[in-house]
C-alpha cells in the first residue's frame, strides 16, 4: 500500500529557485497582459483621467478589468461612489482567490500576507493555485512572490508605454482608431471563455438584456442592476443543473 | 490631478485591497458559504457583459442600433467568433480591432 502522506518533490526547491519558477511560469501570462496594459494607459488618458492619475491607478489598484471599467465610467461622468462601488463588485472574485490560497499560507506572518494579497491577480492565482497543490515546500510562497512582482512591474511599465502612446496621437485619431472599442473587445475576449455552462450563459444573456433596458438610468446604475440580475439568474439556473456540472463551477 | 480624481483612485485602491487582503490574512480557516461562492462565480462575466452589450448595441449612447452599418456590432461578432474558436485574448483583441478598421473602411463610416 502506498503511504497516504503527500509525496515530497524529488528535490525541495530553495527560495531562490521557487522565486525563479514563479517568474518563469508567469511569463506567458505577462505576454498576454502587455497589450492590455498598453491599451489601458492610452484609453485611460483619452477617457479624461490625468497622466498622474492613470499611473497612480496602476500602482495602487493593480486590477486590470476594474481599471478599464473605471476609465470608461470616468469618460461617462459617473460619480465617485459608483466608480468605487463598481470596482469593489468587479474585484469581489479576489475573495475566492484569497480563500483558496489562504489555506496554504496560514503559517506566514502579516508582512508576507499583506503584500501577497495586494499583488493577487487573476494571472498570479492561475499559476500559483496549481503550484501550491503539487509542491509541499515550506518556501513555496516565494513562487507567488516571483509571479506577483513580474506581473506588477510589467503592468506599470505597460501603463507608462500606453500613456506615452496615447499622448503621441490626437483625440480625433484616437476616435478614428476606435480605442474605446479596444476595451469592449478586450472584455469580449475575457467573457467568452468564461461561458462554459448553461447557468453562465443564462447569467450573461440576462445581464446583457437588462443592460440594454436600463442604459438610461443615471450614474450607470443600470450596470450594477444588470450585474446583480445576471448573478441571480446564474445562481437560480445552477440549481436546476445536475450536480456533476454545478460542483465544478467554483473552481473555474 | 484633481481632488475628485485622487479621491476616486484612493477609493478604488482601498476597495480592491479590501477584497484581496483580509481574507488572505485573517480568514484563512474560514469557509465561505456555498451560496456566496456560487454568486461570486457569476460576478465577473455578468459585470463585463453589462458593459459590453450597451457599448456594442448603442455606440452613440442609444437608441439600439442594429444593422451592418453599426461597425461596433460587426467587429464584436468577429471578436466573439475568434474567442470561441481560439480562447486567445491577444488574438481576439487584434482581430476584433482589425475587423473594426476594415469594416469602417468598407462602409465608409
Amino acid at each position: 500500500m502506498a503511504s497516504s502522506e503527500i509525496q515530497p518533490p524529488a528535490a525541495v526547491l530553495t527560495r531562490r529557485q521557487q522565486f525563479i519558477a514563479g517568474f518563469r511560469d508567469t511569463l506567458p501570462l505577462v505576454v498576454g497582459a502587455i497589450p492590455f496594459g498598453i491599451i489601458f494607459g492610452a484609453v485611460s488618458v483619452s477617457s479624461g483621467v490625468s497622466v498622474a492619475g492613470t499611473l497612480l491607478m496602476s500602482a495602487l489598484v493593480f486590477a486590470g478589468s476594474s481599471q478599464f471599467i473605471a476609465a470608461g465610467l470616468f469618460a461617462q461622468g459617473a460619480s465617485a461612489a459608483v466608480i468605487v462601488l463598481t470596482t469593489l463588485i468587479v474585484n469581489l472574485r479576489h475573495m475566492l482567490y484569497s480563500a483558496t490560497l489562504a489555506q496554504h499560507l496560514k503559517h506566514l506572518p502579516a508582512r508576507w500576507l499583506v503584500p501577497l494579497g495586494f499583488w493577487l491577480t487573476d494571472e498570479t492565482f492561475a499559476v500559483t493555485a496549481p503550484h501550491y497543490l503539487r509542491d509541499a515546500s515550506p518556501h513555496k510562497h516565494w513562487y507567488q512572490l516571483g509571479s506577483s512582482l513580474f506581473m506588477y512591474t510589467n503592468w506599470f511599465a505597460c501603463t507608462v508605454i500606453g500613456v506615452l502612446a496615447g499622448q503621441a496621437i490626437s483625440a480625433e485619431q484616437t476616435r478614428q482608431l476606435g480605442f474605446e472599442f479596444a476595451m469592449i473587445v478586450t472584455f469580449i475576449g475575457l467573457v467568452v471563455p468564461l461561458v462554459r455552462s448553461r447557468p453562465m450563459l443564462a447569467a450573461v444573456i440576462a445581464s446583457g438584456a437588462c443592460a440594454l433596458l436600463t442604459d438610461d438610468l443615471p450614474n450607470r446604475f443600470g450596470l450594477m442592476l444588470s450585474a446583480l440580475v445576471g448573478v441571480v439568474v446564474g445562481v437560480a439556473f445552477s440549481r436546476f443543473q445536475p450536480p456533476s456540472q454545478t460542483s465544478q463551477e467554483p473552481s473555474a | 490631478m484633481e481632488l475628485t480624481e485622487l479621491t476616486i483612485i484612493l477609493g478604488m485602491a482601498l476597495a480592491t485591497m479590501l477584497v484581496r487582503i483580509p481574507v488572505l490574512t485573517f480568514f484563512g480557516k474560514l469557509r465561505l458559504p456555498d451560496l456566496v461562492l456560487r454568486a461570486l462565480y457569476y460576478v465577473p462575466a455578468s459585470v463585463l457583459t453589462a458593459i459590453i452589450v450597451p457599448g456594442v448595441f448603442m455606440p452613440d449612447g442609444g437608441p439600439i442600433h442594429l444593422g451592418f452599418d453599426n461597425a461596433y456590432l460587426v467587429a464584436a461578432l468577429v471578436a466573439v467568433l475568434v474567442s470561441l474558436r481560439t480562447r486567445n485574448l491577444l488574438l481576439t483583441i487584434l482581430l476584433g480591432m482589425l475587423a473594426l478598421w476594415v469594416w469602417r473602411a468598407i462602409i465608409g463610416g
